[in-house]
Parts: structure tokens; sequence; C-alpha cells
């Protein structure tokens, strides 16, 4: 059922003595959302950029829509539509002629131009700002007319380099979801690079996490979370009353055990493996009062910090 | 039938990308503060120009005895008046020609470059070397249409102040004068369109562009005289014999060749004034038996040939660097 539409295998870029991309394997089907995610520096550009046929990628193979960017630039690019973070409008020509410019380098007649303009200027919003010049729109605008720019030429997959780069929370939602909008509406499909996975968790499909060149993990959020939780050990929080002391060394009987730590009046257990009701057994049999048990999650804030702040340690832990 | 071939042809020409791209060149230029100023400084230094030769070619008409040696309108362009205190079009043309041309490209790339609309413009189905034919296209075309209507300006003022039209053949010089300055403002073009791919500072590049303009038309003549002085021998005990003064004076000249200013000089020389016959240095045998009349346009077409190939040929080369390095450039900035 699933299309392949963006294929990526054992993809690497090298930039001098510096590897920006590693032997990089991805594929994104038809339709989905795909975040790419990273701190700044991480190879995500690169990774677009490759994509796009921009840049020659070193060693590895990519295919985009069935075509090798490198070789069938032109044909690619009358498929595949790009947002870079800052999008370059003439900033002497009015947002509705740099639509219609772009129109017609992408073979459409100046009418035919105009008229898909207008109407994409009306769906991201700007009908009010379209004859002003497009140096004097604000960030959050040029980027809607930057979005409404890439779908010009129809396009089967957009690809958007740090699309909500600079804008405020507000316009970072209208944004997105304008972006999920369009998508479910024309069956296009999304690869959105960003260091700001709060944001953009909410409309991808699948994210990865691309941190040195290297992907990481990928998959939902939810499979993300689970991964973390299974190379980390499982966590519980428990409150007891009783001789706060002593608990500590009462605790090293239970079998389970693995490591604790004391968080003022609560303690985090990390155990090897998950507890089956045998913890709050073992802790009223020791004499202790169970106040709470709560097993810890992983949030998002926790992905982002073991992925993207502790880079470098993963793998190694 | 065939006209509705060419119909279609232009149809699909219009539609192209690269008429679009190079459209959009145009009207950048002329509604360009730069272009304006330039247009306006040129045009109002060929009027007077055209002024002073005005006044003074009567006596200069006065002066000459054959009217088939006139050719009112080639001395239009070439005389000063005659307190000298203006320099004649050639001299303006020559001097501001390349300017012209390397302040319309010194920032075709850069600046786009700098703006990240060259990004956007690239992630369009868009061939990479149309984006810098265009550049070359548009300003050329500017050029072009500009330099045209300055030569048939002058031509028409010639007309009305003179009141004898221009015969035929100084017409059609007077048109391949105009032609071999668009090609050499051409070559600036392409010079300076290589240096706004090559330097990613607009000001670096313009400075290189007048660098290089400046060198060939105030230093590479010294240059080229104390080589050629040099290569004397000691002149204290002997006074040089004809033969190694003709030597020199094809050394000087083929060095000179080497600068596009040069060979454009050569060209203006032999295309305005007829009487002219040769370039380069004569032998007594060779000036033996030759009627001094002016040469035909054929002939004075056939003596300039290797300069315009040579103008032509270096504005090419520059071309075909540009293009090279542009192609493998990478974009990201």
């Amino acid at each position: 059922m699933k299309e392949n539409i963006i294929e990526l295998k054992g993809v690497s870029k090298d930039y001098k003595e510096t590897r920006a991309v590693n032997k990089l394997d991805l594929t994104i089907s038809k339709g989905e959302i795909f975040g790419l995610l990273g701190p700044n520096g991480a190879g995500k550009s690169t990774t677009i950029y490759m994509i796009l046929g921009l840049t020659k990628p070193t060693e590895g193979k990519i295919t985009v829509c069935g075509l090798e960017p490198m070789k069938n630039q032109i044909l690619v690019k009358k498929k595949v539509g790009f947002l870079p973070d800052d999008v370059g409008f003439y900033e002497n020509m009015s947002g509705l002629e740099n639509l219609v410019y772009v129109g017609k380098l992408n073979g459409l007649s100046t009418s035919n131009a105009k008229e898909r303009a207008l109407h994409l200027i009306k769906q991201v919003g700007l009908e009010e700002a379209m004859h002003k010049k497009a140096g004097k729109y604000s960030r959050g605008m040029r980027q809607r007319l930057g979005l409404a720019d890439t779908l010009m030429k129809e396009p089967e997959v957009v690809i958007m380099d740090e699309p909500t780069l600079g804008i405020d929370p507000k316009g970072i939602n209208e944004f997105l979801d304008m972006i999920q909008t369009l998508s479910k509406e024309h069956g296009i499909t999304i690869l959105l690079s960003s260091h700001q996975l709060h944001q953009v968790q909410k409309i991808c499909d699948r994210v990865g996490i691309f941190v040195r060149g290297n992907l990481l993990q990928e998959g939902d959020i939810p499979t993300l979370q689970r991964a973390l939780q299974e190379e980390n050990h499982v966590k519980y929080k428990v409150v007891v009353d009783g001789s706060l002391a002593e608990f500590p060394r009462k605790m090293e009987e239970y079998s389970n055990m693995e490591m604790m730590e004391r968080d003022s009046d609560s303690f985090i257990l990390t155990l090897t493996k998950e507890d089956d009701g045998s913890l709050a057994d073992f802790i009223t049999s020791s004499g202790y009062k169970l106040l709470a048990l709560e097993q810890l999650t992983y949030g998002l804030d926790d992905i982002y910090e073991r992925y993207f702040q502790g880079g470098e340690s993963i793998g190694t832990a | 039938m065939e006209l509705h071939n060419v119909a279609k042809r232009i149809e699909t020409f219009v539609n192209s990308s690269l008429w679009t791209l190079t459209r959009k060149e145009i009207t950048d230029h002329i509604r360009s503060f730069r272009f304006n100023i330039l247009l306006a400084i040129i045009f109002l230094t060929c009027i007077a120009a055209i002024y002073s030769a005005l006044s003074s070619i009567r006596d200069v008409a006065a002066g000459i005895e054959d009217a088939k040696d006139m050719n009112l309108y080639l001395q239009m362009l070439t005389i000063t008046d005659s307190s000298g205190s203006l320099p004649s079009f050639i001299t303006f043309i020559s001097f501001l020609g390349p300017l012209l041309g390397i302040s319309l490209g010194f920032d075709a790339i850069n600046k786009e470059r700098n703006a990240h609309t060259l990004l956007r413009v690239l992630s369009q189905p868009v061939p990479r070397d149309y984006i810098i034919l265009s550049k070359f296209l548009g300003s050329l075309a500017v050029i072009a249409a500009f330099i045209f209507s300055i030569g048939l300006l002058i031509i028409g003022a010639g007309i009305l102040s003179m009141g004898i039209p221009p015969s035929f053949e100084e017409f059609i010089r007077i048109i391949t004068y105009l032609v071999m300055i668009i090609s050499y403002i051409g070559f600036w073009l392409g010079l300076s369109i290589l240096f706004s791919i090559r330097f990613k500072q607009a000001a670096t590049s313009a400075l290189a562009g007048i660098a290089i303009w400046l060198f060939f038309s105030i230093f590479y003549s010294i240059i080229v005289n104390l080589i050629v002085n040099a290569s004397l021998p000691d002149q204290l005990f002997q006074s040089i014999s004809a033969e190694q003064q003709q030597q020199n004076y094809e050394l000087y000249t083929n060095l000179m060749r080497l600068s596009p200013n040069f060979l454009f000089s050569e060209i203006t020389t032999i295309l305005l004034t007829p009487s002219y016959r040769t370039l380069g240095p004569v032998s007594m045998e060779q000036i033996v038996g030759s009627i001094p009349s002016p040469l035909g346009l054929f002939d004075s077409l056939t003596i300039i040939w290797p300069q315009v190939i040579g103008i032509i040929s270096a504005g090419i080369i520059c071309f075909a660097i540009a293009y090279f390095i542009f192609i493998f450039q990478e974009i990201r900035s």
C-alpha cells in the first residue's frame, strides 16, 4: 500500500575533513509528514540539499519519486518544492508578482500562473498583503508566502528546512496547521527539518532524530518513547512513610533493584524490569507505609535532552 | 505553413524559462537607479561630444578637398572642437563603455546569492546555466538598445544640423561601429559576471572589475613601453638601426594587442577613418605604388577582422570560465 517517495541508501557527505552525513538510510512514504529533528549542525540541511540535487553526495544512492536527483535535476525540481529557512523573495516585487514569476519558471502561462497564485495566496491568508512589496513582509508572512511559493508547481513532495525558525508561537501553530491541511488536502509528502521537537511533533507522522550526521532513531513519538524506555531501565517514584534514612539500605535487599536516588521526600528507584506488583508488597512487608508509587514515563523533554544534548554519549550508555 | 511554424516557435520561446529569466533581468535593469544614472552620464557626455564636434565640423569640412573623402558623419564621431576642451565621442565611448559593462554585471550572481533568491530560483525546474545566460543576455540586450539609440540619435542630430544625409557606406560603418561597441562592452560584462560568481561580496567584484579596467586603460601601455625600452640595446654609443626600430615597434604592437582596449581602439580607427589603410608599421617598399585613397568598407573590415575576433573570443572565454565555475559551485551560503 505504501509507496516510497524518498529513499536514501547509505548516503554520506564529506566536507573536507568533516563528515556532515554518515551512511544515512531513510525512507519516506507517500502522503507522510516526516520530521527530521536534530540540533544545529547535525547535517539536516545537507541531507535536504542532497535530496534536492543541489549538493552531490559523497557516496550512497538517493531516489526521489523514482528519480536520482543529481542526474535528473530538472525533473526532480518539477516534482519537489523547497522551502528554505529564509526564503529569498525579490524585494522590489510584490508577493503576487514573486509567485507569478516562479509559476512562469515552472512553465505556466502568465494567466494560469496568476490564477494559481491568487488561489494559493488566499489559502495562506495573505490576500490583503499580496500587492505589497515582498521586502516589507514580516518574517511570518514571508514564510507563508514561501509555502504558497513551493505549492506553485503543484509538487508531489515539499521539503522544508527549519520552516518555523523565527516565527512567534501563535504564528508557528497557524503555520503548522496550514502545512498539515495542505498535506492532507493535496496528498503531498512533506519532509521538514527542525530543532524544535515540541513544535513539530504535533503534525509529524514520523520523526527521525539526527545528530552529528547519524540517524539515531526513527519512528512516531510513542515508538521513540518506548525505545528510550528500553534503553534505560524502568524507573519508579516512591513516597513512603517511616524511617527514611533506613529505607535505601532496606531496599537493597529487593531482588530487582538496580539503582536508587533520593529526591527530597521521594525516592527514584531504577529496576531491572517492569514491576509486577512485588515492589509494593516488598515495601509494606519491610514495615513502611507506601504513600505513592508511580511509574515514570519519558516525555518529549526527555527525548529531547537524551538525544540532542547528550548526543555524543549515545551508543556508549 | 512556414508562418505557422515561426509563430509556434516564438510562442515556445516566450513561454520558456530562459526568456522569463531574461525578461526579468531587463526589467530590473531598466527600473534600477544604477542603470538610469549611467544612462544619464553617458547620454550627457555624448551630447556634449557631438555638440562640440558639430560646432567645429564646418571648419573641418572646409579643409577637405575631395567631396568623396568627406565622411562628415564619421568625422562627427571622431573630431573634437577647435579648443580641444572636450574629448570626442569615440574617446568617451571607449572610456565609459567598459564602465557600463562592469556596472551592469558586477553583482549579477552574488547579489542573488546573498539575498537567497538564487536558491529559490535554483530550486525551480530551470537549468543552472540559464541563470547566468539570462544575466548576460538581459544586460547585453539593455546595452545594445542603449548603444543603438545613441548611435541613431547622433545620425539624426547630424541630419538636422548639417542637412546632408549620410552616405550608405557611412551609415553601414556607423552601424558596424555600434555593433563593435556592443561586443566590446559585452567582453567587460562577461568579465564582471565572472567576478560576480567568483567573489561573494559585490564590492569586491566591482573593485576587481574596475582594477582590470584601470590596468588596461592606463597602466598597461606604460608597462609595455617599459618592456620595449628595456629590450633596446644601449643607445648611448650607437643609434638604432631602422630595422631594429621596426622590430621594436612590432614588439610594442604585439604586446599592446593583448589589451582589449587597444584592440578596440584599432577597430575604431579603421572603421571611422577610412583613410587609414593599415595597422602597425609599414615599410617604404610597401608604400611605393599604393594609391593614397580611402579604403572601401570591406577592406576595412578585413583589416580589423582579427581584432574583432580577439575581443569576441576574450568575452567568450570570460563567459566560459564563469559558466564552468557556476555549474560546479555549491549554492549553499
